[in-house]
């Protein structure tokens, strides 16, 4: 029976046939064969380096040169280009928001942007007819976006509004398949949830989605089925309700025991490190105080806009605290700039590592040693041979996967960027190790790497503070959580009063 | 041993696919291709001219170069920071004229002269930095304002005229001093039978060298130039390392001034114009040298070295002087293509 003989719902959107791909003589993707059904949620789980984005890009036309046959609607087709992969409809939201955004025009003109480009029909821009077009989609949406909002300036939308245009201008034009690449990542609970919706709406209306997260609790929600990707190899593949102890043993190997938070501990604290007195956080807002003690990991949840960020440049110094003081170990600690922090022993860990902790191009010796070259040189001139090995050594403390100290950053997965981030600041026992978002597009494995090292600095005795959106990332590695909201403290528990519940109830309480 | 040999079956896996023929080749000339092109160049004019062949001839060459060598080492130290300085012509330009205030007008000792430029270099890297780092200004925008307005306030100050030994003075009495014998031998002078002048571009290349790939505030400024809020974040005051960059360029861009000087042997006002281009197409140049793709000294040097090759090989070849701008600029520009676009394919 030829495909187009096949009743059309049996026919899937995209087909995948032994598709494979290598990368200098290294196998990334071996035989993947996989189908995607119209009208599905399909969710791709796989640890860093597994493939994903290998995946992700030949789907979408960036990487040509792979084995195997992808099929779209039942006929074999040829993905050579980004556009191709667009016009035979394949839509792929990626991970970093910023790059579909094109800033200085307007919302509308962003949300037909992609019709815009297209060299068809009148090249000359008409305010009216774009406007007429915008509304079109966001009403074919819900998006509920009124006309003076079209009209604004594409800088002036929030991250989630900027999440959901992108989305909509993929959707307008009426993809077979979505592909959605960590799109909550930069999401606060409330906002993934309007995405959901919308992720929902899609599914009804007959297109496939490809739904990439390492958020276990939005796949459960949101998937018909899920696959694992393992090695380069599909290890699992599971219809709906799923079995959440086999897909994470057929993503990390070893058996591991669900994602339920573990109890908080209590009684490890030690001394108080840093100590926080009127400081305000967001303008117009209470001040608050804080302790944070040694010998515990202090764990700040909060939504996106909570005061996270500023809490953690605050006490780096790289956006000082405008009100308030700070001691650290008792003495007045008021750090200009981060070079301030560093000397007295604040490490950062920020939220972006692109934006804010990579040098692009950079091996990662050289990237491991940027804040503390002063002790790896004499008179100024660099000992490479020690930074060498400083490099393999934090390789081989924080398990990085890399082919050795000079591999670029690039080289890497965004889990073992991470790692490299974190290590960066282990160079030197820091006295308070602060962690902005580090798990954000980080595998289970690589984030229980990263958690498994922050608790054993603080066990030698530094304070550590992660803040983080999620709650279980935070319940994960915290002994202490302390939940922000609006810049203010709305809980602040340890062990038993830290229950997973009291401590979603409490957020959802402050919005 | 015979049990492993048997067991190794040659899968997919092992065959290294990106090291065919044809991209080793072009890794090769996108790597070597601008020292090849040097040697050869180099080899042709020594074989076709036979006075390109006498040592005189290339150590001239050197020399002729040396100047625009020593601004485009500048130039480099400002791309490292992800910046660029269009104002180390003017500086030069400058140097050439208090230097010749120096000594012809206010009768000084050559050291003096020399003292007076190199100070007079710091203080328009100063200038920069404050408009840059300070103010926030773009760095091309900046130099190119300081550019102006150091020629202009010199043209002001010389009262738009050259400062010559024996020139009449505003109060109608003559110019008291003149260039000295010692500030003269910077550039005519040699030691062991190299131009001092030549010597000073060694000199300062190794030093540059030095200082941008072997020492912690190198890297500092290469990190800057390649992400300056990962920089920030990881405790670097940037806008100090920024400065120093600016500073250490106008410095370099008054050594330069001091050879031309010493060159010229008086105060053209109109010195230093031509050797802004050239500063700078050099170090895009060397760019392209040794295929890294970012701003490096060895590369700078080489740069100057093959645009000296170029233009005292086609002079003596007997293309007309007016001929060596067209040349100059096509080399800038193949230097570019092997800098963005090869370079770029073997990456993507």
């Amino acid at each position: 029976m030829s495909p187009t003989e096949r009743p059309l719902e049996h026919i899937p959107a995209v087909g995948l046939t032994d598709v494979s791909m290598a990368f200098g003589g290294k196998t990334v993707l071996a035989a993947v064969t996989l189908d995607i059904a119209p009208g599905s949620v399909v969710a791709l789980l796989g640890a860093n380096g597994a493939g994903k984005s290998t995946l992700i890009k030949i789907l979408s036309g960036v990487h040509t040169d792979h084995g195997g046959e992808v099929r779209i609607a039942g006929e074999p087709a040829a993905l050579h280009s980004p556009l191709a992969a667009r016009r035979l409809g394949i839509q792929t939201v990626h991970q970093r928001i910023g790059e579909g955004i094109v800033p200085g025009l307007s919302v509308a003109e962003n949300l037909v942007f992609e019709e815009l480009a297209q060299a068809r029909g009148n090249p000359f821009l008409n305010g009216r007819r774009v406007l007429a077009r915008a509304r079109e989609i966001q009403a074919g949406l819900d998006l509920g976006w009124s006309d003076s909002l079209l009209r604004r300036d594409v800088s002036e939308l929030g991250i989630s509004d900027r999440q959901l245009l992108i989305l909509a201008r993929a959707l307008a034009t009426r993809p077979r398949l979505l592909i959605l690449d960590e799109p909550t990542s930069a999401l606060s609970a409330a906002e993934a949830e309007r995405l959901f919706t919308l992720v929902e709406k899609m599914r009804d209306d007959g297109i496939a989605v490809l739904y990439v997260s390492h958020r276990l609790g939005e796949i459960d929600a949101l998937a018909d089925r899920l696959v694992v990707l393992r090695d380069g190899r599909l290890t699992e593949d599971q219809a709906k309700p799923f079995d959440w102890d086999s897909a994470l043993r057929a993503m990390l190997a070893q058996a591991q025991e669900a994602t339920t938070a573990r109890p908080v501990r209590e009684g490890s604290a030690g001394d108080v490190a840093l100590s926080l007195k009127g400081v305000r956080l967001l303008e117009g807002r209470a001040p608050l105080d804080l302790d944070i003690r040694t010998g515990e990991v202090t764990g700040v949840v909060g939504l996106l806009g909570a005061g996270k960020t500023e809490l953690a440049r605050g006490l780096f110094g790289a956006d000082p605290f405008t009100t308030g003081s700070l001691e650290l170990d008792g003495r007045p600690y008021g750090p200009r700039r981060p070079a301030d922090a560093i000397r007295a022993g604040v490490h950062l860990v920020p939220e972006d590592r692109h934006a804010d902790a990579l040098v692009p191009g950079w091996s990662l010796a050289r990237n491991i040693s940027l804040p503390f070259l002063k002790s790896l040189s004499r008179a100024g001139l660099m000992n490479t041979a020690k930074e060498d090995a400083l490099g393999r050594d934090t390789i081989a403390a924080l398990g990085v996967v890399a082919r050795d100290e000079h591999s670029t950053v690039e080289e890497l997965s965004g889990g073992n960027q991470q790692k490299v981030v974190v290590g960066r600041w282990l160079a030197e026992t820091p006295r308070v190790l602060i962690l902005d978002e580090p798990f954000r597009g980080v595998d289970i494995g690589a984030r229980r790497d990263i958690g498994r090292r922050a608790r054993a600095l603080a066990a030698e005795g530094a304070a550590v503070l992660v803040l983080s959106a999620d709650v279980d990332e935070v319940l994960e590695i915290a002994d202490r959580v302390v939940v922000l909201a609006a810049g203010e403290i709305h809980l602040d528990a340890c062990g038993e009063d830290a229950e997973r519940d009291r401590v979603i109830q409490t957020i959802s309480a402050s919005v | 041993m015979t049990t492993t040999q048997s067991t190794e079956v040659p899968t997919k896996a092992a065959i290294p696919p990106a090291t065919s023929t044809a991209v080793r080749v072009q890794n090769a000339v996108i790597k070597y291709g601008f020292i090849f092109v040097t040697v050869a160049l180099f080899l042709y004019f020594a074989l076709s001219e036979g006075s390109f062949r006498e040592s005189a001839t290339l150590l001239d060459t050197l020399r002729y170069v040396s100047v625009a060598a020593i601004l485009g080492l500048g130039v480099t130290l400002t791309m490292a920071v992800g910046g660029m300085d269009m104002s180390v012509g003017a500086v030069a330009g400058l140097g050439v004229s208090v230097a010749a205030h120096t000594m012809v007008v206010l009768n000084q000792v050559g050291t003096v002269a020399i003292l007076a430029v190199l100070a007079a270099g710091a203080l328009a890297g100063l200038l920069n930095a404050l408009l840059i780092v300070v103010l926030k200004i773009p760095d091309m925008l900046a130099t190119l304002g300081t550019m102006f307005v150091i020629q202009g306030t010199k043209l002001i100050l010389v009262d738009g005229q050259s400062i010559t030994p024996g020139m009449t003075l505003d109060d109608g009495t003559t110019a008291p001093g003149r260039f000295t014998e010692g500030f003269l031998r910077i550039d005519r002078g040699t030691v062991l039978g190299i131009p001092i002048s030549v010597l000073v571009f060694g000199g300062l290349t190794i030093a540059a060298w030095v200082f941008l790939a072997r020492t912690r505030w190198g890297r500092v400024l290469y990190a800057i130039g390649a992400n300056p809020e990962a920089a920030r974040l990881a405790g670097i005051r940037v806008g100090a390392y920024r400065a120093l960059a600016y500073v250490l360029s106008g410095v370099l861009a008054s050594i330069g001034g001091l050879i031309l000087a010493s060159r010229i042997g008086q105060g053209d006002v109109s010195a230093g114009t031509s050797q802004l281009l050239e500063a700078v197409a050099v170090a895009l140049v060397g760019t392209s040298v040794l295929g890294r793709g970012r701003p490096n000294v060895w590369g700078t040097a080489l740069g100057a070295v093959l645009i000296g090759i170029i233009t005292t090989g086609l002079t003596i070849k007997g293309l007309p002087y007016y001929t060596q701008d067209v040349v100059e600029g096509a080399v800038l520009i193949l230097a570019l293509v092997f800098s963005f676009t090869l370079s770029k394919r073997r990456t993507a």
